[in-house]
């Protein structure tokens, strides 16, 4: 989906201000979410990129103006209602006031390790890759209104392609719950000059790991 | 744009007017407790991963990639061809995932790693991102002015330097291997380990000169 998610390329959020010896959490609550995020996936709950959906539905001035892990539990609100995990009543009261959805497991002290190593996302291919090393190509311009992992700023752009990473589990059906759908990725490199017109800097490249479905060759 | 609004928020939660930070524990604390009471989420199971990556994860299990490929030409090679691989051999406390990827840098070529759609990072390498490369500013400039993003850091490349940005949209990982500095010869790779900074693993930064750890 267009969102504000898709920041790049965007101008007029400022400087970048890194902050010195930046702990790993701002607050007790900030572990608690990524923690639980981490258990949830673990439980099977739901997967990356449906997260990543959630936020990216989130309203944009919301989006925009709530801290990172507050992003996370909104989202994390958003799929266990969602996914009929808790209802917001529930939510609201802070107890369970209904039976549980089953789940395929549980991450407990003994398991972390497990939960805490991420998974392959390498799938098996369902057919040959479409293209090689060096082909040109163009990135559709496409505009699905749900999850893409194809940034708006190389759409209708020629890049080419530098890395075959294998067969993976395409985000894009994944995060509507419409399975792996496994498709070829590549790192496909762009002339920041082609993405940004000639005020583009000449000693700049971008890449972007690009699912085949992305794809035409130019 | 409400970037002030942004900026306050994404640098200093903790600063947040009291009564929106208490709603937010709340509101947390009541989603954990409703997970808990179905039996979805075990609370020490989150207070173990919470340890995890106060204590164990982080960019220090990067920095000992690093040195080891300063210090040893047949890992440094092993690295570039399969980081997922090479990274596993070396036995560490958080286990690494497939699809991570090396990229060297030279005198030519400097490397930069952002993910402008949300905060994708090599966590298992260089533990939890920090706030600014989840940041809109970071995010949105990353790919277009790179020179500029790497000016707010304070480093400025020779003109000529070619770079190259990889913006991680898929469950890609990059991790950046800097230029090893020069008056470190003969140096072990636990001192080498000593002047890898987390942002010169992003590419936002360069590894410390000698002197400073000297």
């Amino acid at each position: 989906m267009d969102g504000v998610h898709d920041m790049g390329g965007m101008d007029g959020f400022g400087k970048v201000e890194p902050e010195a010896n930046e702990p790993p959490f701002h607050a007790p609550w900030e572990g608690r979410v990524l923690a639980m995020q981490r258990a949830m996936s673990y439980a099977g709950a739901w997967q990356i990129d449906m997260s990543r959906f959630a936020q990216e539905r989130l309203p944009p001035q919301v989006y925009l103006t709530v801290s990172y892990y507050q992003r996370w539990a909104l989202a994390m609100e958003k799929n266990v209602v969602e996914r009929g995990l808790a209802a917001s009543d529930e939510l609201a009261a802070g107890h369970a006031l209904r039976e549980a959805k089953p789940l395929k497991r549980k991450l407990t002290p003994q398991t972390v390790k497990e939960g805490m190593t991420r998974g392959s996302f390498y799938r098996q291919a369902q057919g040959p890759a479409r293209f090689k090393i060096g082909d040109r190509v163009r990135a559709r311009n496409i505009h699905p209104p749900t999850h893409t992992r194809l940034p708006r700023y190389v759409r209708g752009h020629v890049g080419v392609i530098e890395l075959v990473h294998g067969c993976h589990a395409f985000p894009d059906s994944v995060a509507i719950d419409k399975g792996d759908d496994p498709q070829w990725l590549y790192t496909v490199v762009f002339d920041a000059r082609e993405l940004w017109g000639p005020d583009g800097d000449p000693t700049l490249k971008v890449s972007v790991d690009a699912f085949e479905p992305y794809l035409e060759s130019a | 744009m409400a970037t002030h609004a942004h900026d306050h928020h994404q640098h200093a939660p903790q600063h947040a007017s009291g009564s929106e930070l208490s709603e937010t524990q709340l509101r947390v604390r009541a989603l954990e407790t409703v997970l808990t009471e179905k039996g979805y989420i075990d609370p020490a199971a989150l207070d173990v991963i919470i340890e995890a990556y106060e204590t164990k994860v982080g960019p220090h299990n990067g920095a000992r990639v690093i040195a080891r490929a300063w210090n040893d030409s047949a890992f440094k090679r092993a690295l570039l061809e399969d980081a997922s691989k090479a990274v596993r051999t070396m036995g560490r406390e958080s286990p690494v995932g497939d699809h991570l990827v090396a990229v060297e840098n030279t005198p030519q070529l400097h490397n930069m790693v952002v993910c402008t759609l949300c905060s994708c990072y090599p966590w298992e390498v260089l533990g939890l991102p920090p706030v600014w490369y989840k940041s809109a500013p970071y995010r949105s400039r990353a790919v277009k002015d790179p020179r500029g993003v790497l000016a707010d850091f304070g480093v400025k490349l020779p003109k000529e330097t070619q770079i190259r940005v990889w913006d991680s949209t898929a469950e890609t990982r990059f991790l950046v291997l800097p230029m090893r500095p020069g008056g470190t010869e003969g140096w072990s790779a636990e001192r080498l380990a000593e002047l890898v900074t987390r942002d010169c693993m992003i590419g936002t930064g360069l590894p410390k000169n000698p002197r400073e750890i000297a």
